[in-house]
C-alpha cells in the first residue's frame, strides 16, 4: 500500500464506503411500498409506449470516431509537454506538423458535415 | 512551514503540526507501515467528510446567490439564513423510498450513482492544499484528474441506459456526446500549465506560477482559463451546459427515475465535481495555495470557492443552450482556439525561456 499511488487506492476505498453507508443506513429505515403505478417509468403521466433500449443515432458514433482521434492526440501531447523544454525547436516543428496532419482530418471532416449536428 | 506565513505555526499548518505529532506518537508504538496508512486512512477519510460539509455549504450558497440575483428571497426558514436547509434536505432524502422503476436493468441501475460518486470524491485526494500538503503527490497528477473526471460520463450513460425511461436515454446519450465532446479542449487547455511547468504533478504546477500566474501570462493564459472553465462547466452538466438534465425538455434527464438516497449521490458528486473544477482551474491558472499572509490552504480554498462563485454566477445569467449550439460551439470553436493556444504557449515557452538541452 505504501508508494505514491497508495493513497489513491485508500480514496477510492473510502470514497466507495462512503457513498455505500448512506445507502445502507437510508435501506433500514425507508418505506418499501412497491405499486404497480409507482413503478412504471415516469414519461409524465403517458404510459410507456414501445421498447426503452432504441438504438443511438448514427451522428453520436460520428462523435464518438473523432473523440477517439483527438483524445489519442491529447494523450501523445502530454508527455511531449513535459518533455518539451528539454527537446528545443525540434519538438516545436514536430508537433507543428502533428498537429497540421491532425488538422487536415479535422478539415475534411468539417467539409463533410461531420461537425454538423443534424 | 512555509515562509510567508506570520502566524503561530498551529494556523499556519494545522495537518502537518496535528500529523506529525500523531505520527510520533503512533512510531513509537507500531511498526513503520502502520502509522503512514493508518495516517492516510484519517486523512482520506477527514477530507471527504470536509468535501461532504463544503457541498452542504455550496448548495445553500448556490441557492441563496441565485435567489439574490433573480431577486427573490431563497430558503431562509431552517436555522439562522435558512443555512440548515441543505441539512434538512439530505435529513428528508435519507427517509425517501427508493424506487426501482419496473424493466429496469437493476444492477446497473443500483450501481450508477456510485460510479458517479466515488471519482467526485477521489479526485480530492489529488488536490495540493499547500506545500506538500495533500494526501497524494504523483507525477500523473493532472492526467489521472483528467482520468477520473471522465469516468462521471461512464455513470451517467449507465443511469440513462438501465432507467427504463426514454427521457433518461436520451438525457443519458446527451451527457455522453457532451462530454467526451468538451473533454478535448479541457484537456487540450490544461496542457498550457503542463507546458509552462514542464512537469505534470500539480505541486511542481503550482510551484511553477511563484513568479506569475499562468492566467497573466500574456496572450494564451486568459484564454485558456476561459476555455478551461468552459469546458469544465460542460464536464459537470451545469447550466448553461445542463442538456443532460434540461427539465424543460427531458423531465429532469438521466436521473428522472432515482429517488432518495441514490439521488442524493447524483446530487453530492455533482457539486463536489464543481467545486472540483474550481480547485484544479485554481491550481492550473490561479497560483493554487500561493498568496500571501493568509496559510496556504486558506488561500487554495478561497480560490476554489471564488471559481464555483463564477459557476453560479454563470448560471443565472445564460439561458440554456440548444444542443446543436453546444456541439457546434465545441467542435468548430473550442477545439480550433484550444489548439491554437497550445501551439502558441509551445513557442512562447521556446522564445522566453529557451531549451534546457
Amino acid at each position: 500500500m505504501v508508494g505514491s499511488f497508495g493513497p489513491i487506492v485508500i480514496a477510492i476505498a473510502i470514497a466507495t464506503a462512503f457513498g455505500l453507508l448512506p445507502l445502507f443506513l437510508s435501506g433500514l429505515i425507508i418505506p418499501k411500498m412497491p405499486d404497480r403505478v409507482k413503478n412504471a417509468p415516469y414519461e409524465c403521466g403517458v404510459e410507456t409506449i414501445g421498447p426503452t433500449s432504441i438504438q443511438f443515432h448514427t451522428r453520436y458514433y460520428l462523435y464518438a470516431l473523432l473523440f477517439v482521434i483527438f483524445d489519442v492526440e491529447a494523450v501523445f501531447l502530454f508527455p511531449w509537454a513535459v518533455a518539451y523544454r528539454h527537446l528545443g525547436l525540434f519538438a516545436l516543428t514536430e508537433v507543428v506538423i502533428f498537429i497540421g496532419l491532425l488538422l487536415v482530418g479535422y478539415v475534411y471532416a468539417w467539409r463533410k458535415g461531420a461537425l454538423q449536428w443534424v | 512551514m512555509p515562509s510567508s506565513c506570520f502566524l503561530p505555526a498551529f494556523i499556519c499548518d494545522p495537518f502537518a503540526y496535528v500529523g506529525g505529532g500523531l505520527h510520533g506518537a503512533l512510531g513509537s508504538n507500531l511498526a513503520e507501515p502502520l502509522p503512514t496508512l493508518i495516517l492516510s486512512v484519517a486523512a482520506v477519510a477527514m477530507l471527504t467528510t470536509i468535501i461532504a460539509v463544503v457541498v452542504m455549504s455550496q448548495v445553500w450558497t448556490e441557492r441563496r446567490v441565485v435567489a439574490m440575483m433573480q431577486g427573490r428571497i431563497g430558503p431562509n426558514r431552517v436555522g439562522p439564513s435558512g443555512i440548515l436547509q441543505p441539512v434538512a434536505d439530505a435529513v428528508k432524502l435519507l427517509m425517501k423510498e427508493d424506487i426501482v422503476p419496473f424493466g429496469a436493468d437493476r444492477a446497473i441501475f443500483l450501481i450508477a450513482p456510485l460510479i458517479v460518486l466515488v471519482p467526485s470524491l477521489a479526485v480530492w485526494s489529488l488536490v495540493p492544499w499547500g506545500p506538500g500538503l495533500g494526501v497524494a503527490d504523483i507525477d500523473v497528477g493532472i492526467l489521472l484528474v483528467l482520468g477520473l473526471g471522465a469516468f462521471t460520463t461512464l455513470g451517467i450513460l449507465m443511469a440513462g441506459w438501465a432507467s427504463s425511461n426514454k427521457y433518461a436515454l436520451l438525457g443519458g446519450m446527451r451527457v455522453a456526446a457532451q462530454l467526451i465532446s468538451y473533454e478535448i479542449p479541457l484537456v487540450l487547455s490544461a496542457m498550457v500549465p503542463v507546458l509552462w511547468a514542464g512537469t505534470m504533478s500539480l505541486q511542481g504546477i503550482v510551484e511553477a506560477q511563484r513568479g506569475i500566474w499562468n492566467i497573466a501570462i500574456l496572450p494564451v493564459g486568459p484564454v485558456a482559463f476561459l476555455l478551461f472553465l468552459t469546458a469544465g462547466i460542460a464536464e459537470v452538466n451545469r447550466s448553461p451546459f445542463d442538456l443532460a438534465e434540461a427539465e424543460s425538455e427531458i423531465i429532469a434527464g438521466f436521473h428522472t427515475e432515482y429517488s432518495g438516497m441514490r439521488f442524493a449521490l447524483f446530487f453530492l458528486a455533482e457539486y463536489a465535481n464543481s467545486f472540483a473544477v474550481g480547485a484544479i482551474a485554481s491550481v492550473l491558472f490561479l497560483g493554487g495555495w500561493l498568496g500571501p499572509i493568509l496559510p496556504p490552504y486558506v488561500w487554495m480554498f478561497v480560490k476554489a470557492y471564488g471559481v464555483f462563485l463564477i459557476l453560479i454566477w454563470v448560471r443565472s445569467t445564460l439561458p440554456r443552450l440548444r444542443y446543436d449550439q453546444l456541439m457546434q460551439f465545441a467542435w468548430k470553436v473550442a477545439l480550433p482556439i484550444s489548439l491554437a493556444t497550445l501551439v502558441i504557449t509551445a513557442a512562447l515557452v521556446s522564445l522566453t525561456q529557451g531549451s534546457v538541452a
